[in-house]
């Protein structure tokens, strides 16, 4: 054995040996990239429509009002309408509304489920403090709308469980379709016309 | 004045002149370099009021376009010395003529809006960075890169984070995509709104992204048997989130850290973007920092109360990725004036979410006759294409539309043939044949045909 192929056999042997340690045992794909915790990971949250990812805790609208009128009012509109000038879509109204001339897309009309209500304010409000809610305050909140909007009773207790159970008027509202659609392969005339 | 020359320099007699004249200071070769930075920061953030900056002398009288620094402009540019190199402080701006910008929005909140980019001005096919459309629904946060994490966690075998210096270590590919808002163009269902297409059309760019295929990341933390979906998040303030299909994501998506040969701009998500060819631009997750794998899409906001389609019936189409061929003429449209008949260039962009750009018609006389234009580049997967046509017009009005053929078959539809698709409340999505009315006085406006 040449002194070269000495030296790199000593040199392969080093190096390879902390990597045969190594979690999956390929040392090709494990050296870039840390392993984290569940605890590490808990500062990150995402809200399934089946309840999933909801926190401990509880609120009512009851709760929710006085912090509706702190929080969100001054944007959303004291009766949820959303203010104009301000850019803040409507939360309550627009019920029925979508099959005809002029739909109306709220929350209360138009998004299927509850839990995305809970998801989006914990994560993206209030507008000016993101991320500034507690838990029980966006279940307070997320009950005095839903209570506003008349989908749940103005005494429901919101908790991870009745939370996961409301139904939306709008929860069959939506079917999947990445198109195209096929409607334009028999549109009149095809291709070639106006 | 002797001792603001007291470096040593030698002052040149147009020096002598900006003592004289104060609005020439600052603008000569021999000023110095902090003085120069002040005037590129001023020129980086035009969009302030050139009084705030009364030390300027300059900035009383004239400012640079964003981008841009303003030198002296000699009558013979051969007659007198060019300034040195790296004055710029080694990072270049564009010349002072050039005043091309990215157009808001008229929105309550610049926080939560978009600007357009100058499509009219494009000199080729990908967009200059610093003119690459912008949507925000949080601001555009400030992120330093050694403080930033990827997660990928959920359904895997092993959670793992990767920082910026662990990303940059693994095997990257380059690749050319538009990206395009799917609400781009959306004000044009029901009358011509866009006065121009910059506004009608500018939430379309096209960049060479850099990055590593989803498919490295998934190797890395292995994927459980059940996944099928994968949550992107933004670290941005509105910790924005899309659900995106595996599939798609083992295909070609791609963890994006270059734009256009530099680290993608922080309005376009620095340090880290997620790429998603030719799908919703909403989809393209900005600042990005989390990537859960799930055996279900996660029912988020954007994906449920925005960018679904509401049909005539009442229902709506939730998941309708696919950014739809689709074309425009870029000259002549909105807002100009041809001077007189005669030769002229239609040029325009066109492209394709779902395929390749196989061919682009234009028509002179609103969709009657079509003739073939030229493509002037070549086209590749989900990315744009630039095209361009010979017209003489000869004084007449005239009505011009462009139509993007996809290598699929595919054709760009007729407006009314999309809304008697989708009706008139769909939003989203709207890809029909742009129209573009020339008067007989040379006027160009945005008509419905």
């Amino acid at each position: 054995m040449s002194m070269f192929r000495a030296v790199a056999a000593a040199v392969a042997m080093l190096v390879a040996v902390p990597l045969i340690a190594s979690a999956s045992g390929d040392p090709a794909i494990d050296t870039i990239g840390t392993a984290v915790s569940p605890e590490e990971l808990a500062k990150f949250f995402v809200i399934m429509p089946d309840g999933e990812g909801l926190p401990p805790g509880s609120g009512t609208a009851a709760a929710g009002l006085p912090l509706y009128a702190e929080k969100c009012a001054m944007c959303h509109g004291e009766n949820l309408e959303g203010l104009e000038g301000t850019g803040a879509p409507p939360l309550a109204g627009g019920r029925g509304t979508l099959a005809t001339k002029k739909p109306f897309k709220s929350v209360e009309s138009y998004w299927p489920y509850a839990s995305t209500l809970y998801d989006y304010i914990w994560r993206a409000m209030p507008f000016h403090e993101p991320g500034s809610l507690t838990p029980d305050e966006v279940y307070s909140i997320t009950a005095y709308i839903l209570s506003f909007a008349k989908i749940i009773d103005e005494a429901t207790v919101l908790d991870a469980k009745s939370l996961s159970e409301v139904k939306m008027p709008n929860v069959d509202g939506f079917y999947v379709d990445n198109g195209p659609d096929r409607l334009i392969y028999r549109a009149q005339g095809g291709a070639t016309s106006k | 004045m002797a001792q603001r020359h007291d470096n040593g320099k030698q002052k040149s007699a147009s020096v002598e002149d900006s003592e004289i004249c104060p609005c020439q200071d600052g603008m000569h070769l021999d000023v110095d370099l902090s003085r120069r930075r002040m005037l590129m920061s001023t020129a980086a953030i035009a969009a302030v009021p050139a009084q705030l900056f009364a030390s300027s002398a300059i900035a009383e009288t004239k400012t640079a376009p964003p981008g841009a620094v303003l030198y002296d402009v000699p009558d013979d540019p051969t007659k007198v010395m060019g300034r040195a190199l790296l004055e710029d402080g080694g990072y270049g701006t564009r010349s002072q003529f050039e005043t091309a910008v990215r157009a808001r929005a008229d929105n309550p909140n610049d926080m939560t809006s978009w600007s357009y980019t100058p499509l009219a001005d494009m000199k080729g096919n990908l967009t200059p960075s610093g003119l690459h459309y912008e949507r925000h629904h949080g601001g555009i946060p400030a992120i330093d890169p050694a403080k930033h994490f990827l997660y990928v966690h959920g359904m895997v075998d092993e959670a793992k984070k990767f920082s910026i210096a662990d990303i940059l270590r693994l095997p990257s590919i380059t690749r050319r995509y538009f990206i395009e808002c799917s609400g781009n163009t959306y004000d044009e269902w029901a009358k011509p709104k866009g006065k121009n297409v910059q506004v009608t059309h500018g939430l379309l760019s096209t960049s060479e992204w850099t990055g590593v295929p989803f498919a490295t990341f998934a190797r890395h933390v292995g994927l459980k048997d059940d996944a099928s979906w994968v949550l992107g998040e933004g670290a941005d303030a509105a910790v924005m989130t899309r659900s995106i299909p595996l599939d798609k994501m083992l295909t070609d998506g791609l963890i994006a850290y270059g734009q256009n040969g530099e680290m993608i701009r922080p309005e376009q998500g620095y340090p880290l973007r997620l790429v998603v060819p030719g799908y919703e631009g909403n989809m393209m997750i900005k600042w990005l920092r989390r990537l859960q794998v799930s055996d279900r899409p996660f029912m988020t906001r954007e994906e449920t109360g925005r960018y679904t389609g509401l049909m005539p019936n009442g229902r709506a189409r939730q998941f309708y990725y696919s950014m739809d061929a689709k074309s425009v003429i870029t000259f002549p449209s909105g807002e100009m004036l041809l001077p007189k008949p005669g030769h002229y260039e239609i040029r325009g962009i066109a492209w394709s979410g779902r395929g390749r750009v196989q061919a682009v018609d234009i028509s002179m006389d609103g969709g009657k006759n079509w003739i073939p234009a030229r493509i002037d580049d070549t086209p590749e997967a989900m990315s744009s294409v630039r095209f361009s046509c010979p017209w003489f017009w000869d004084g007449k009005p005239a009505i011009l539309q462009s139509r993007c053929i996809e290598d699929s078959g595919y054709v760009q539809p007729t407006r009314t043939e999309l809304i008697r698709l989708r009706g008139d409340h769909f939003f989203y999505h709207y890809n029909a044949i742009q129209s573009w009315a020339v008067a007989a006085d040379g006027s160009v406006s945005n008509v419905h045909v």
